[in-house]
């Protein structure tokens, strides 16, 4: 199948407003007459829900939470871009789209992020609106911060809160609609399969967390908000319910997964303390900004520090390397993520890491706060300092941070038209669950411009275009593509509890998180893929032979949850080697060792890889069918990126 | 239901009222104690018994006496809704709770407070107000009605000692917390004078079960049955209630 | 594999844990012993290891709530000995760390008890009453695309401030859970106020705390006796000042709004 983009042609300011103008539009009264399903209620499906709502479609809403207000755009800690230029610094809505495109090591579609750019300064309008407490100035105007190296001020902030205040804010807006009646509210709900009439998407099947009931809900169109898929590395800094089966299960029926290698690792995370670890906290990227990242100069001093035998403090400055002031003099210490990233790995493959593990690099504050005074620096990083000595015990004002990278975010996803139309007609995708904006690498405060950009302005004015072709008459689940899916979902539950084998959907879930840390990482090499893909292969055998859960499917069952989640996952890493295998060059999040230049950064083929894969499933343990959308660049020269 | 009665049983409104009448029960005790104080006067009871017979037959006093019911009634009226509906939130209790840990005995408690004193309040008015009001007292040397001679032989009997003294511990600690939550419940809490007005009414509770208190020990520990100073106390405790007097 | 800190002794400990195998079936507190608990776990990744024990004995691990881990999103809800969130001030359970018990305690864990949280199973309890209260009036009603520019209306940074200490309410219940009344009135007054100190929120002010109390009132949650253990035991320290708030704009809004109903 050709992959159409459906990006209008034009001048690429005007291209938003001519697709607004060229769209077919919905008759108002005729809104009433359409069902939409929405799967996933943070950012881009709270806030597509509600818009959906307010121009009288009637909505459906899913969530596996407990809440909507739950769903983990609520951890963002940095902030929301917007092209606003409210500080007079030269920012624009080029800007923007330059500096996304750019930082996603030109991976991304251009008519896309400049929308993207576009829309951002709405989306501030639509947050205050709400009452979202962004951060002021003394003069009563909102206040702005540069972040993730960006050289304007154009981070609109609420404290570290951000991504809470914005979820809040879209959750009040879902709320409203709930009262109204316009969304109809489906908590406790996990999707486990998409229905296709006819090649349309037209419902979905969940399956109820508290009661096991699964259910069939049929729909003009499906919207899927259903986040990342980091967790397929099993440490993340992802949630520990974020999962992608929505997605997964959207691809089997025929999305395609565009990117799907592309992943990012955030550097200043805090380091794995035990086998038992659940998951991983990110700090937040402004730490960099002040915090001087080292380790040992020597393998040998790093040893008696892994040893408790000698204390950083303690550690004169001629023993210590500042690799990244060391290696980068322009930059320093605020590389971009990834390249922090890499060193820091790195670092403790030459055995000089630090902690018991060996597996962290100092972030030291103590330069700043003899600069300047703990107070200053308690300013601005109390509540991250706070956070991490309640995690670890460590008071990061007396001795350094031990920081590590950790996966954060998935630049990959269903491959999605300028529409957020993914290649099932009426099924769409928005938020980090499209393969989205960000081309190979996402800049810091853009996942929630992006996922709010999605639901509030994109899919209101993008969907009509599929209704209005599609005739406005009431739908029901007596179609047998529903019964049929809804078997499927019983019979592979049914089969999940049935195995009774000896290892827990957890420990599968380790097994498979350890084999993609290490191989398709933070750098991966031809070899380490193949091998990763074999290891992959194993798991998944002995996943449907020896998987254990008990109890049954009509109660609540969270061993079952995370098993037919785990299950998804490891299919989903197979595809992700293939996908790092098959792009033989480095760019943003995807780093392969062969492709280096000769000072070690990433060497990207803009002549053979300027493409977004888009895979295809073909069946059951069949290879994925690769399909390229082919990337042009009219309005940006492609560089390479240089940070020395 | 209309909008008022809406407002005054919903879960604030209830509340409200609480806190109105309280803090209006308040200025009952400062009356109250004000007034009591007269009980000090070595006279044999001639000043207490003028103020009693004033409080007893002026007809504006009279009235604002119904007031006090109605004050008394809707504060009991309202702990006792507000209570049943607190106890119904929770119908499963929890194994182990320990609200010690983060919160006041005396907010937890103003149930039990208030009830004790509302068993003194039914007792008290029995004995005094009753009496005063319904039944017949001797006259003193004015012709008024001896209700000093009354106080007096009632705080000779230890027993009566102990559930004042009790009582006013229970009036002290329900308005260490009654006082300043009385302010909240109106949306009174300011961060510049919330400390202003918690301290004040720290300082009222002790103030005013204090006083109360202090009567009855008085007599019981200091006066012969009549009410006369005992010659034979410590020095410094005659100087002291002599200076009082 | 050792922890950061290499001198952490493991602990073996006894948990009292209620189990109830849904909302119709009463439940029990059931005992269990975990070992070798390291102090560097957070509370709920000593509950993982005790639940990875149960399944591979074939036992129905114990169901629970959480997500984020980093205590933001609400969702964990423990209430454990005798305190919601247990005993660390300021902390969510997910956040509350093992190095905070000694070997060879005894920990109860029990879920929020609250006739309007209705237990799901084990520990796992429904909160959806604290969404029904948001949407009797928690918003303010801005559709999506009319709004007026961000800085045309300045906001003064202290109220702006004020605002948001109020709107960091995670939603997670444990003021109801750790209230004698089981009363919301933190939870709802946090939102109140946060819209009443707002410009944005001035024009529905007096129908949204009418509707959201009364809806508050309708879920069953007890009357604030200001006892002020919601404030104390709030993980993201919502000040008693907000109840206050509600208090006042309750008050108001009843004698000045122009709604008889």
């Amino acid at each position: 199948m050709e992959l159409l983009s459906k990006a209008p042609e034009g001048p690429l300011a005007e291209k938003w407003d001519k697709h607004k103008f060229n769209v077919k539009l919905v008759n108002p009264a005729n809104k009433r007459k359409y069902d939409v399903i929405v799967v996933g209620t943070g950012l881009a499906g709270a806030a597509a829900a509600a818009s959906l709502a307010e121009l009288g479609y009637n909505v459906k809403a899913f969530t596996y939470h407990d809440s909507p207000r739950r769903a983990h755009s609520i951890a963002a800690q940095g902030g929301i871009n917007a092209a606003k230029n409210y500080q007079n610094d030269g920012d624009s809505v080029f800007r923007l789209f330059y500096d996304t495109i750019k930082g996603g090591d030109y991976r991304a579609r251009e008519a896309n992020v400049y929308r993207l750019a576009q829309v951002s300064v709405n989306i501030i309008d639509q947050c205050v609106a709400q009452g979202v407490p962004f951060a002021r100035e003394y003069g009563g105007l909102l206040a702005n911060r540069s972040f993730g190296g960006a050289q304007v001020s154009r981070t609109f902030y609420a404290r570290g809160q951000t991504g809470q205040q914005l979820l809040l804010g879209a959750y009040s807006a879902l709320s409203r609609q709930v009262a109204y009646g316009k969304v109809k509210l489906y908590t406790r709900s996990e999707l486990l399969d998409v229905v296709v009439v006819d090649g349309q998407a037209r419902g979905i099947v969940t399956r109820n967390l508290v009661t096991g009931e699964v259910q069939t809900h049929a729909s003009h169109a499906v919207v899927l908000a259903t986040g990342g898929y980091g967790n397929v590395f099993y440490l993340s800094t992802n949630a520990m319910y974020c999962n992608a089966t929505a997605a997964w299960r959207a691809h089997k029926k025929g999305a395609y997964f565009a990117n799907p290698c592309f992943t990012q690792i955030h550097p200043t995370c805090i380091p794995v303390s035990g086998d038992y670890q659940s998951k991983l906290t990110l700090m937040s990227e402004s730490l960099r900004n002040d915090g001087r990242v080292w380790v040992p100069k020597t393998v040998e001093l790093a040893e008696r520090v892994r040893k408790g035998e000698v204390k950083p403090q303690d550690i004169g400055e001629d023993d210590r390397d500042y690799f990244l002031e060391r290696k980068y003099p322009a930059f320093g210490n605020l590389v971009p993520r990834d390249v922090a990233s890499r060193n820091a790995k790195q670092m403790c493959d030459e055995k000089r890491g630090v902690g018991a593990s060996g597996l962290a690099v100092y972030l030291d504050f103590a330069d700043v706060i003899k600069r300047t005074s703990a107070e200053a620096v308690s300013q601005k990083y109390g509540n991250l300092f706070e956070m991490y000595e309640k995690i670890t015990d460590e008071d990061p004002y007396k001795q350094p941070m031990r920081i590590y990278p950790a996966v954060h975010y998935t630049m990959g996803g269903l491959w999605v038209d300028y529409n957020l139309q993914t290649t099932v007609p009426g099924l769409y995708a928005t938020g980090e669950c499209n393969f989205s904006d960000h081309g190979a690498n996402r800049l810091g405060a853009s996942a929630l411009m992006q996922g709010l950009a999605d639901g509030y302005f994109v899919i209101p004015s993008t969907i009509g275009d599929y209704l209005a072709a599609t005739p406005p008459k009431p739908v029901t689940t007596d179609h047998p593509a529903f019964a049929e899916a809804k078997a499927g979902v019983q019979a592979r539950t049914e089969q999940l509890l049935s195995i009774n084998g000896n290892k827990t959907p957890d420990e599968f879930h380790k097994a498979l998180g350890h084999i993609m840390w290490e191989y398709c990482g933070m750098a991966r090499n031809a070899e380490g893929l193949k091998y990763a893909k074999a290891e992959i292969q194993k798991i998944k055998k002995e996943f449907w032979t020896n998987v254990k859960v008990v109890g049954s499917n009509d109660e609540m069952n969270q061993a079952l949850e995370k098993a037919s989640r785990v299950a998804d996952f490891i299919e989903l890493g197979e595809l992700m080697v293939d996908d790092a295998l098959n792009r033989n060059e480095s760019c943003g999040g995807h780093f392969r060792e062969e492709y280096q230049t000769p000072e070690g950064e990433a060497l990207r083929d803009d002549e053979h890889y300027a493409y977004v894969a888009a895979w295809e499933y073909m069946g059951e343990n069949q290879p994925e069918r690769l399909n390229k959308e082919e990337l042009t660049f009219e309005n940006v020269k492609l560089t390479q990126r240089s940070y020395k | 239901m209309n909008w008022f009665t809406k407002t005054f049983t919903s879960s604030i409104g209830r509340k409200i009222i609480m806190s109105l009448t309280g803090l209006f029960l308040c200025t009952f005790l400062v009356v109250h104690l004000i007034g009591n104080f007269q009980l000090f006067k070595n006279d044999d009871g001639v000043a207490f018994n003028v103020y009693s017979h004033f409080m007893g037959h002026n007809p504006i006093i009279r009235t604002i006496e119904w007031g006090l019911v109605l004050g008394f009634g809707f504060h009991i009226y309202e702990a006792l809704m507000l209570t049943t509906r607190n106890k119904s939130a929770r119908s499963h209790k929890y194994d182990q709770f320990h609200a010690e840990q983060n919160s006041e005995w005396t907010s937890r408690n103003m149930g039990i407070l208030g009830s004790i004193i509302l068993i003194f309040l039914l007792v008290h008015l029995y004995n005094f107000f009753w009496r005063a009001r319904f039944g017949t007292l001797d006259p003193d040397i004015n012709k008024n009605d001896d209700l000093y001679k009354l106080v007096v032989s009632s705080f000779h009997q230890w027993w009566y000692v102990l559930l004042y003294v009790a009582a006013q511990a229970s009036l002290g600690y329900h308005l260490w917390h009654g006082f300043r939550s009385g302010f909240q419940t109106l949306g009174l809490n300011h961060r510049k004078y919330m400390p202003l007005i918690k301290n004040f009414g720290y300082a009222f509770a002790v103030i005013v079960s204090a006083g109360f208190a202090s009567m009855p020990l008085y007599f019981f520990f200091f006066t012969n049955e009549k009410g006369a100073l005992l010659s034979d106390m410590p020095a410094v405790l005659h100087q002291l209630t002599l200076a009082f007097n | 594999m050792a922890g950061s800190n290499p001198n952490a002794k493991p602990m073996n400990l006894t948990l009292r844990v209620w189990r109830q195998p849904n909302r119709q079936t009463e439940g029990r507190i059931v005992d269990y012993k975990v070992k070798d608990i390291s102090p560097e776990m957070s509370f709920l990744e000593m509950l993982d290891v005790l639940n990875e024990d149960l399944l591979h004995q074939g036992q129905d691990p114990v169901a629970f709530d959480h997500d984020c881990r980093e205590g933001i999103c609400g969702s964990c809800d423990l209430f454990i000995n005798g305190r919601s969130h247990g005993p660390e001030k300021g902390t969510t359970t997910c956040q509350l760390h093992m190095r905070k018990f000694k070997d060879g305690d005894t920990i109860t864990i029990e879920p929020w008890r609250a006739n309007s949280f209705p237990v799901n199973k084990d520990l796992s309890v429904d909160r959806s009453a604290f969404d029904r209260i948001i949407q009797a009036g928690g918003y303010v009603s801005v559709n999506t695309g009319g709004a007026p520019d961000g800085n045309e209306i300045p906001i003064p940074k202290d109220i702006a401030d004020r605002a948001f200490e109020a709107a960091t309410c995670i939603g997670c219940g444990a003021c109801v859970a750790a209230c004698k009344n089981a009363s919301a009135m933190l939870f709802v007054s946090a939102k109140v106020s946060q819209l009443a100190l707002l410009p944005q929120g001035q024009v529905e002010r007096a129908t949204r705390v009418e509707n959201m109390v009364a809806q508050m009132d309708i879920e069953g949650f007890g009357a604030c006796t200001n006892i002020g253990s919601c404030a104390a035991e709030c993980p993201v320290g919502i000040s008693l000042e907000n109840i206050a708030i509600l208090n006042r704009e309750f008050l108001t809004a009843k004698a000045a709004s122009n709604n008889l109903a």
